[in-house]
């Protein structure tokens, strides 16, 4: 058992700061568990998102030591012994109280990305598929939503006027899945660009590098679909090529 | 979590002043970044407007920055594809008629892109570490919405690759005539090997050998190429960096010899 220094973020949309404590750490334990155990002893009204605990749910996005991670997947044997820890909530996201923040302009986002669309006469129950043809898409689909790509994304996390025109990696990349779908019948190239902003990503990859599922959001998903808007909107020969084969 | 009807599009963040909390050296990727690029770029272009001990004519090496070399101010020797221009003048390097295509293919390279607009550009720096400017419109507009055609810089690219392998295969020739191999010549062949890893590996490769595709299953060859381009991808920043290195080590080496500084290290002939 040893004492561990935590400065966490206590607040609320109107304001709030660091605040220091000093709490109890385990062998073995996460960040986590000693923000429970905060909550436990010390600060009963911190307020925390969790659920799992297993980094599969997603919910307990944060940023720790300035890192966006999930506070479930990160180990304290990774800081330096005496190293202090800071905690603070996504900074993204509207703050609703301490840790929590509201995720809602995800929710938004993704109601917007329109659904699987199979080609007409095709019921649920007759698609058939070849694994070749999914497999890129399979990738895409360990997403556990847990918004951190969201958050790290610097055009919306340093320019907040532009969460209107961009619907950030995730969404994108959720078009690029369904892209690539085999059966899917839109076709959703023009809209990434022009109603998702596609052409605001300037592909530095933070959203691949805080993905804790290990997705290659950027490298498998947007630069393919920044390829394949191009096919549609930039390329002089694909245009050509879209307008003679009237694709 | 509970389901929000509209985005919520107000501020109201947490109130944390500081430009980022990390407490590793977030600052270190793109210092080293940038000046190494900086390097590279300032050895490239003294190299190119002094045009000098560019070529090594008894083994045919031809510096990679000079190369196809087409203007009657080249050795005839150098001049494999022929003369195609009259003498330049001094201040003109002949570089200046291929190397923006080169140019082009890597600051259009969509590895390059993430390391200038961070090291350079600072946006961002570092994830998680705020950019300095004020708004930020990506590549939606002029001059960056030119980054799309990357993929036509790639088809030069290849071009070029192709000149630089008959290069490489020049390279072979012996001091007396026929077929040599020197210490040059595996340089230039280490250097071609590897250029074409990189070119390959590229991005647009990617997505023009299969990635635009929707049925991988209904074009069998493609779907092979596309994988082996995508396991090449996955190296794609390794390579960029590494022929940065290989062409400076390839030209440095052709500009030593060809000053005489030291003779070329022969093994046959």
């Amino acid at each position: 058992m040893a004492q561990g220094h935590f400065r966490v973020w206590r607040g609320n949309a109107e304001g709030g700061d660091l605040v220091d404590y000093d709490v109890e750490v385990n062998e073995g334990e996460v960040v986590l568990d000693v923000i429970h155990r905060l909550q436990a002893t010390q600060a009963g009204d911190l307020a925390v998102r969790w659920n799992c605990k297993a980094g599969k749910c997603g919910s307990c996005s944060a940023e720790i030591n300035g890192r966006p991670r999930l506070m479930c997947m990160t180990r304290m044997s990774v800081f330096a012994p005496g190293e202090t820890v800071t905690v603070t909530p996504m900074r993204t996201f509207p703050v609703m109280k301490d840790l929590v923040t509201d995720v809602s302009y995800n929710y938004a986002k993704a109601q917007e990305v329109p659904a699987f669309a199979p080609p007409p006469g095709l019921a649920p129950g007759e698609y058939r598929m070849a694994q070749e043809d999914v497999a890129r898409s399979q990738e895409f689909r360990k997403c556990i939503e847990c918004f951190l790509c969201q958050n790290v994304c610097h055009v919306i996390r340093d320019h907040e006027e532009n969460k209107q025109a961009y619907s950030g990696p995730r969404f994108l990349m959720r078009i690029a899945e369904l892209d690539m779908h085999p059966l899917d019948s839109l076709d959703r190239k023009r809209s990434a660009q022009d109603d998702h902003g596609l052409g605001y990503c300037n592909i530095t990859k933070c959203c691949t590098e805080v993905c804790p599922e290990g997705i290659k959001i950027t490298d498998n998903g947007l630069i393919p679909l920044k390829e394949r808007v191009v096919d549609r909107k930039f390329d002089p020969l694909g245009v050509l090529k879209q307008k003679l084969t009237r694709r | 979590m509970t389901r929000a009807a509209s985005p919520s599009l107000t501020a109201g963040r947490a109130t944390i002043p500081a430009r980022t909390l990390r407490t590793d050296r977030w600052w270190q990727a793109p210092l080293i970044t940038a000046v190494l690029l900086t390097l590279w770029v300032a050895y490239a272009t003294v190299r190119v407007f002094t045009q000098r001990a560019y070529f090594v004519e008894r083994y045919h090496y031809l510096s990679p920055f000079t190369s196809p070399c087409v203007t009657a101010s080249c050795p005839s020797a150098a001049r494999d594809l022929g003369t195609w221009l009259p003498h330049f003048p001094p201040f003109l390097p002949f570089g200046v008629l291929f190397l923006p295509f080169l140019l082009g293919f890597r600051v259009t390279c969509y590895y390059y892109r993430r390391a200038y607009y961070r090291a350079f550009w600072q946006s961002p720096p570092a994830c998680a570490v705020a950019e300095p400017h004020g708004k930020y419109s990506g590549e939606t507009r002029f001059p960056l919405i030119i980054q799309n055609l990357h993929r036509y810089f790639f088809g030069a690219a290849v071009l070029l690759s192709l000149v630089n392998t008959w290069d490489a295969i020049r390279a072979f020739q012996g001091k007396t005539g026929g077929i040599g191999l020197g210490l040059g010549t595996l340089i230039m062949v280490a250097n071609v090997v590897l250029l074409w890893a990189y070119t390959v590996s590229c991005h647009s490769c990617r997505h023009i050998v299969g990635g635009r595709l929707r049925s991988f299953s209904r074009h069998p060859i493609r779907y092979r190429a596309w994988t082996f381009v995508s396991k090449l991808n996955a190296k794609h920043m390794q390579l960029a960096w590494t022929t940065l290195a290989t062409l400076l080590i390839t030209d440095g080496y052709i500009a030593l010899v060809s000053a005489g500084v030291f003779g070329d290290l022969r093994i046959y002939n």
